[in-house]
């Protein structure tokens, strides 16, 4: 009897053991990336692009690279701070995720940056755009963009085209502050002047007041940043203050005339001249080839908080081929460093200093193609790196 | 005021211009907030879940016209019935079980209430805000003396403003109204009178929500509506309620005016502190007048 028993558990011991064997083996196959993204809530557009985007990338390229399964483990934060941290926690403690990635808004990008320092795992933001997030620890990589590419340029842009008056409406956080700064420096040191400055609260429900304090101020343009998801709102009291009559143009960063709303917003915004890194008009064949997959898949069509998530899950897939399968922190970073490739933006390239991305700003102008509105774009500044971080 | 004083009219313009903005804001807020001073104030019932009713009646409008294609106007009343039916169903399912229950209790009901419906907009709608389209009519704006009107602004002064008036004529002047206030004031004395309070209440509960869904409808092409319209908006629709009292409808009217353009002038001569400016009249106005505008003097 008690032989018997004794054979019982070893037998038994065998097979835990062996178990845990496969197991352990099963889990060295698997790459996991644990996607932090707002999918409720009021930034709950650019989760859901960006969850798209890598449901796509995914069945165009599979789900195997260098012999491991990918596998991307969803979590809503919901854009709070607080959520993040503790999922991306969770995420890498529970579930040993190896790469940390989304990131909705620049709060959500900073809550998570200890963590991946600590940890040793990259964090691949992939929308948020405060230029200072990569700073933040040595494991950020970007692949959406920064505000001040794009408001750089459109000062730029706004001095040489005769726009000598702005009144400037931004949303009052940082990447609002971020845009503003950089695009005020630039136009006021090409001799350009700005009458008015309004800040307005994130969570504001009624732009009549300011877009008054606008109108009144009788500037050449005027430059607006809103996060994506208000451009819609915005574009609509402009029109019905009649600011597009009084031949106010807005001028500003892409995010205000976002490709996910745009077709939307009605004829006053047609004419309306941003700066941007992505237009779902952009005239490649990649783009096209991209922008038709997407509208097949989702029945919507990408903006570029997609090609933000869409270029991110590249870089990750690239980065492991790179490291030929080797899954550590410093090894995926080390090859995420310096790595380009030709997005459906344009070609983009990781900066190996600052782990920011180095990518094309365009100057696009709202027209009406085939009957919908589009950015068209028309001038090309290639290969922009962060200017906020040039600086230093 | 001299005619060559261009500044001076600019001014005068701008002051009329913000003017006008913030009575349709306050309009606006009223007909949002009314139901809630009915049931905060007259049936003492804690109901945080009033926005829902408004969304629940922007939805409605928004889906009738965008994606049946119903006229604007059609689908107002609608928007109104609508909320007022599934008000008049929560009452006497849910609601009417928690009149005795003590204001904890209501507030964790109504809360509760509150994100399941949001999660369930969410989920059927799609998080993203949505916008109803409006007939050509309502759209821009147009000057009278240098002071712009918006077209939907103005309609929203006048569809508002009719319904103070007629709500105030029922209340004060009809059988319903002195049955409504009666049983307020006393609902046991007014039941022995033969008045049928539950029934009184709950009409009034349904006729508050429906005029929730008609604000919720007309809003949202100001403060734009989104799953999370209700938890957004709460504070404003206490601020209203709190200044203005809850012993008549006049106290909630005049505290959404002085709100409406409190925030509206705020914003434009002030950016910087435009948001706080709301809050700060309500904090004078509750330091000098604790129950309120119109408060009764603490009865209860």
């Amino acid at each position: 009897m008690f032989v018997r028993n004794k054979t019982l558990t070893l037998a038994a011991s065998a097979a835990m053991a062996a178990a845990l064997a496969s197991g352990a083996a099963r889990a060295e196959d698997v790459f996991k990336i644990g996607l932090i993204v707002p999918m409720t809530g009021g930034q709950a557009s650019t989760g859901k692009q960006i969850d798209n985007a890598i449901k796509l990338y995914m069945q165009q390229n599979g789900d195997t690279v260098a012999g491991k399964k990918i596998q991307v483990i969803l979590k809503d934060d919901a854009a709070l701070p607080d959520n993040t941290k503790r999922l991306a926690q969770e995420l890498i403690v529970n579930d040993k995720v190896n790469v940390i990635a989304g990131f909705g808004v620049t709060p959500a990008a900073f809550a998570a940056a200890p963590l991946a320092t600590q940890g040793k795992i990259p964090e691949v933001v992939m929308a948020a755009g405060t230029s200072i997030i990569t700073e933040k620890s040595p494991y950020i990589v970007r692949t959406s963009f920064t505000l001040p590419q794009s408001s750089t340029i459109i000062g730029d842009w706004a001095v040489k085209n005769g726009i000598k008056k702005v009144a400037t409406l931004t949303s009052d956080y940082a990447p609002g502050n971020d845009a503003l700064a950089s695009f005020k420096e630039r136009f006021t040191a090409g001799g350009g002047e700005i009458v008015e400055e309004v800040k307005v609260p994130l969570q504001n429900p009624d732009f009549a007041p300011f877009l008054q304090r606008m109108k009144d101020a009788k500037p050449d343009a005027m430059f607006v940043f809103v996060p994506a998801g208000q451009g819609g709102n915005f574009m609509k009291q402009y029109a019905e203050r009649g600011l597009d009559k009084s031949g106010i143009k807005v001028i500003g960063p892409g995010d205000v005339t976002d490709d996910d709303l745009l077709n939307d917003m009605g004829d006053a915004v047609l004419g309306a001249v941003t700066a941007h890194i992505y237009s779902a008009a952009h005239p490649s064949a990649k783009n096209k080839e991209f922008v038709a997959a997407y509208k097949k898949a989702f029945n919507s069509r990408p903006g570029f908080m997609a090609v933000g998530g869409y270029d991110g899950i590249h870089l990750i897939y690239e980065a492991l081929k790179k490291a030929d399968g080797k899954t550590d922190g410093d090894s995926l970073l080390a090859a995420m460093k310096g790595m380009a490739w030709e997005s459906p933006r344009g070609p983009i390239s990781i900066d190996p200093e600052t782990r920011d991305i180095v990518q094309n700003v365009y100057i696009r102008k709202v027209e009406k193609v085939d009957g919908e509105l589009y950015n068209v774009e028309f001038q090309t500044f290639e290969a922009v790196k962060d200017p906020g971080k040039a600086k230093k | 005021m001299t005619i060559s004083n261009p500044v001076r009219s600019l001014l005068m313009t701008a002051i009329l211009t913000n003017l006008f903005d913030g009575v349709a804001y306050g309009m606006l807020l009223f007909v949002l907030a009314c139901g809630l001073a009915v049931t905060l104030g007259l049936m003492n019932f804690v109901n945080l879940a009033h926005g829902a009713f408004a969304m629940a009646g922007g939805y409605v409008c928004a889906v009738l016209v965008n994606r049946i294609g119903w006229p604007f106007f059609a689908a107002l009343p609608l928007a109104f019935v609508a909320s007022a039916m599934i008000g008049a169903v929560l009452e006497r399912t849910l609601y009417q079980h928690l009149y005795a229950r003590s204001h904890l209790d209501q507030v964790l009901f109504s809360i509760g209430l509150v994100f399941m419906t949001v999660a369930t907009v969410d989920y059927i709608m799609g998080s993203s805000r949505i916008f109803i389209k409006l007939p050509d009519v309502l759209q821009g704006q147009f000057d009278i003396f240098g002071v712009g009107i918006g077209r939907y602004r103005l309609m929203i002064i006048v569809i508002c403003g009719l319904l103070t008036v007629g709500l105030q004529l029922v209340l004060s002047k009809t059988r319903f109204g002195s049955r409504l206030r009666a049983a307020v004031d006393d609902p046991r004395a007014a039941s022995g009178l033969g008045i049928n309070v539950p029934q009184v209440f709950a009409f009034t509960f349904a006729f508050g929500c429906g005029l929730a869904g008609l604000g919720g409808a007309l809003s949202a092409e100001i403060l734009g509506l989104d799953p999370y319209f209700p938890l957004k908006f709460m504070i404003y629709f206490l601020i209203v309620v709190t200044v203005g009292g809850s012993s008549s409808i006049t106290g909630p009217f005049l505290a959404s005016l002085l709100l409406g353009i409190g925030d509206v002038a705020g914003k434009y001569y002030v950016p910087k502190l435009g948001p706080f400016v709301i809050y700060t009249i309500m904090i004078v106005i509750l330091i000098w007048r604790p129950n309120g505008l119109f408060g009764r003097t603490a009865t209860r």
